[in-house]
Order: structure tokens, then sequence, then C-alpha cells
């Protein structure tokens, strides 16, 4: 199963705060067992939300938001994508991975939607539905 | 965290180490049966410690110790067996301890290839390639007897049996588990990347409502293939498989219509391709044509499915440049098969009489009697070509020759579109 991995953001992270070196090394450490277990797709650190914007819905109205956000805790300051057997595997590797921020934090991991989740909703419509926008993303 | 938690997650914590554990113990023991119990031993161990005293900060290196520790008492224990036997009467051998001594070397000798050894160990050439398939699964993948046997449409008993003889027979062999240099490399590596390639091949040929643990030996080849690629990052060919498999896995979604039958590439749904396995397998083949890989066989097969995944439609698809392929492909690679969808791609590029002068030499070598997707192939170009009669007769041989239902019934429908 493919899971997305959360480092969720602290007031470090959110302040920009650079990881020290030997939390970097650390870190650099982990992610080179994830490669050499096969199960690292892939993932990166992102830049704190003074420099993110939102796009908030209401019905057709669409408000542009600048960061910064508030809610410190429910923000994400990095994520990996990791193919793993299940979620006691990913469980098992997070605890492995070293404290990501200099205070106390919060690692989230979620399961992807695989196909098989969505059984009938994809129906022969919806799959034709795809493949229109595929036809229209071809015809540019 | 409550009992059963507790064993659940040492079992996981397990499951996770217990390739390099049998790894690291048959390099030292030179016996995969043997490193196995002694890696079971120390899970029994773990399961009765750890609930008392909390799961260790490295678990991997607390049961590594543990079954260490427990090789060296099992040999002690076997020597002095053997001492007494020889004090009741044979000579008493004056040489010294040396197993033990190796053993008690070995255990601060941390080659860190080891996993890497045990992988070339399960799929050496002396076995059979199924017979290789099994042992990786069941040493490198941690698969349970049971699961092998119904991935590969098995019964328990059987598989059993094939891995017993595998083991038997890696044990006369007399195996070092070290990681081969050279020019046994090659061959020997040669070897590893056909049982993953085999692996994976069975996990792609798993159709709708299988046991679902069919399907996950993709992931599980793919994931063996990221473990060699990580292990071995100077070799082009461990990456030309493991673009193949990345970018052969993109489409695993895209396959299958929503009742269960196939969809050909050209007619799947492009926007239900997997973009990180594509992203993943473009990078993978570049690493394997920067490491010189481009004419080897895998990374030419990587390169071909990759123009595939380039294509955003299929008639974007580069027929030109696939023909080229395939004419490269069959000189490293020679196989009827290989001829035969170099004669589709042929025909692709270059128009339907192309494709009919290529196939009508495969027909005449003889090579694929019996085989339907050879008067499939015969009929499109014909049909292509305006020659009705002759493809209504190529697709009517072609629906005989099928034994898959749904194939038949698309052979049928185009042998009855020819009027």
């Amino acid at each position: 199963m493919r899971v997305m991995v959360f480092v969720k953001a602290t007031k470090d992270s959110e302040a920009g705060l650079m990881p020290t070196t030997e939390l970097f090394e650390a870190m650099g450490k982990f992610n080179e067992q994830l490669v050499e277990a096969g199960i690292m797709l892939g993932g990166d650190g992102l830049k704190p939300t003074s420099v993110a914007k939102r796009v908030a819905f209401d019905g057709p109205k669409r408000t542009v938001i600048d960061g910064p956000f508030a809610e410190t805790r429910e923000l994400v300051a990095g994520y990996w994508i990791w193919e793993v057997k299940d979620m006691a595997e990913a469980v098992e590797w997070v605890k492995r991975c070293p404290n990501p921020m200099p205070g106390p934090s919060e690692i989230e991991i979620r399961p992807f939607y695989e196909m098989s989740d969505f059984g009938e909703a994809v129906t022969p419509e919806v799959a034709e539905l795809f493949e229109r926008t595929r036809d229209k993303m071809g015809d540019r | 965290m409550a009992a059963n938690e507790t064993h659940r997650a040492i079992e996981t914590v397990f499951r996770i180490e217990q390739a390099r554990l049998i790894a690291g113990l048959a390099r030292m023991v030179r016996d995969v049966s043997l490193a196995e119990e002694l890696a079971q031993d120390a899970l029994v161990t773990a399961l009765s410690e750890w609930p008392k005293s909390g799961v260790p900060n490295n678990p991997g290196a607390w049961l590594m110790a543990a079954a260490k520790r427990r090789a060296i008492d099992q040999f002690r224990r076997h020597k002095m067996l053997e001492r007494k036997h020889a004090e009741l009467g044979r000579e008493l051998e004056d040489e010294r301890d040396t197993t033990v001594e190796a053993m008690e070397a070995s255990l601060d000798d941390d080659l860190g290839d080891e996993l890497l050894g045990l992988i070339f160990a399960a799929c050496h050439p002396v076995l059979p390639p199924e017979a290789r398939a099994a042992l990786t699964l069941r040493l490198i993948g941690g698969l349970t007897i049971d699961e092998i046997a119904r991935a590969f449409l098995s019964n328990e008993a059987a598989i059993a049996q094939r891995i017993v003889r595998a083991k038997k027979t890696l044990g006369a062999a007399g195996l070092t588990f070290a990681v081969p240099h050279g020019e046994e490399r090659k061959e020997r590596l040669a070897s590893v990347l056909e049982v993953i390639y085999l692996i994976f091949n069975e996990g792609y040929a798993a159709t709708v409502g299988e046991d679902l643990i069919r399907p996950s030996l993709c992931a599980e080849a793919q994931r063996l293939g990221r473990i060699l690629a990580a292990a071995l990052p100077e070799e082009p060919e461990v990456f030309g498989l493991l673009s193949l498999m990345e970018i052969q896995a993109s489409r695993l979604n895209a396959r299958t219509a929503p009742d269960g039958s196939p969809v050909t590439l050209p007619e799947q749904n492009r926007a239900r391709w997997d973009q990180l396995l594509i992203r993943r397998g473009l990078a993978a083949l570049e690493r394997a044509k920067t490491l010189g890989g481009a004419n080897e066989p895998y990374t030419l097969q990587a390169t071909l499915a990759a123009c595939h995944a380039r294509a955003r439609r299929a008639e974007d698809t580069d027929w030109n440049r696939i023909a080229g392929l395939y004419d490269t492909l069959r000189e490293v690679m020679p196989s009827p098969v290989v001829d035969l969808n170099r004669a589709v791609a042929h025909s692709m590029a270059f128009g339907p009489d192309a494709g009919l002068a290529l196939i009508e030499e495969v027909e005449q070598s003889g090579a694929l009697p019996n085989y339907a997707l050879l008067p499939a192939a015969k009929g499109d170009f014909l049909f292509r070509a305006r020659r009705q009669t002759e493809a209504k007769a190529e697709f009517e041989r072609a629906a005989a020759l099928s034994r898959n239902k749904r194939e038949k019934e698309f052979l049928l429908k185009r042998a009855a579109a020819c009027g």
C-alpha cells in the first residue's frame, strides 16, 4: 500500500528555523535506510506558510488568502511517499525517524486511496469523463 | 500498550528486520536453514523479553546479537560433544576452536552487503528459476509458504518442498554468501534480474477476482528492484529492469475495464497511468543509460516502455523510434516474440506492408506455431492493407487458437468486421 507521511509543522519550522547539521545527518541516514529497504518513492521539505497561499472556495466564489497561517499544528512541513505492506510497517518506520524538530513534534501517516477502494464508483461513465479530460489535455 | 498490541509491534519489527537478520546469520553459519532457525529463535526471545523491557532502540541490532549469541552457543555445544566422543576413544584433535573464533570475529565484521549476498544466494543459477523465485520471496520478501503457494497458484506442500530442496542444493554447493565480483558477477546478476522479473510478471498476469496476493507480487518485485538499485548503484541493467517494472506498473490501474475485461495499450485511459511511477521509471532509465546500459536487454525494453509512457495520446506514440529500438533489441535478445512485436512496430511506423513482410519471416521460421497473437497481428496488417478476405481468415485462425475467452470474443468481432 502507498502512504503519505506528513511531518507536521511547529513554531520553529514556521519561523523558518533550519535543522542543525546533526539533524540533517540523522535524517540523511534515515532516508538512506528507507531507500535501502526499497520503500521510499519520494519526499521533500516544505517552506513555512509565510510564503504560502490558500484559495478558499464558496460556491462559485474564489478568495485568495496569503500566509502565514495560524493553526501551526495542522500545517505540514514536509512529506514522504512510501510503499509499505501495511500501516503497522509504516508506523514502525516512522518510529525510527529522528525527531524532525528541535522540540516536540508529530508525524502523521495517511494511506492513499487505491482503485479497489472506489469499487462501484468508477462506472463506465466516470471512466469516460476521465477519457474526455485526457483528450482535452492532449489537445493543448 | 496491550499485550497483543506489543506482540503485533514486535512481529512487524521482525518482518522488517528478518531479511537482514537471515542474511547476516547465513554469512556467519553458511547455512540458510540454520540461519532461519536462529532468526526465529531470536524472535521468540524478543517476544518474551520486549513486553517487559520495552522495544529496544535499535531492534535490528538487538535481534542480530541475540541470534549470533545463540549460534555461538550451539557451535560450542556441538564442539564439546565432538570432544567427548573423541575422549571416548578416538584421538583428541589438537586444532584450535577456529569455527567459534571466526564467528566471534564476524560479530564485529559489518560488511554492509550481507543482504545483497543473500539475494545472490537465493537466486543462484544452480537452482531452477521457480525455486529461486520461491526462495527469494521467502527469505527476502518475508512471505509465508502459504502466501507463496497462493501467489504461484500452487499448494503449500509443493512450495514447501521446493524451498527445502532449494536450500539443500545451496548447502551442497558450499556457498559463502559473498557478493560475487568480476566475470562471475555478470552471470549471477543476470540470474537475479531474471527472478525479479519473473516475480513481477507473475503479478502482472494476475486477473480480476484472483487472490490479492498475486497482483501484490508486482509491488514485491519493484521493492526488490529498488533494494538492488540501492545496493548496486553502478549496474546499468539493475536500473534498466527497475525502470521497466516501474513503467509497466504505472499502467496497472488502466489495463482493466470496470467489467474486468483487459484494455489494450492504445485504448487505455492515460489519465489513469500512475505519474509517480512513470517519473521514477524515467529517472531509473536515465541512470541506466548514463551507466552505459543503453543497448542492454532490460534497458532497451525500458526505453520501449518509456516511449509509450511519454505519449500523452496513443496517436502521439513515436513508432519510428520504437521500430528502431526493436531492430536493436532483436540483435541483443533474439526471440520470435521480439520479432513479432518488431513487425507490429514496423507496421505502425511504415505501414501494413512493412509489417506483413516481417511477420511472414516469423511465420516461415516456424518458431511460433499455435501462437494466437501471430495470426491476430497478421489479420490486423491485412485489414489495414484492405485485404479483407485474407484478414478475416487470420482473425478466425487466431480466435481458434486463443485460450482466453475475452480475447476470443474480441478476435471474432474483428473477423466479423471484415465483412
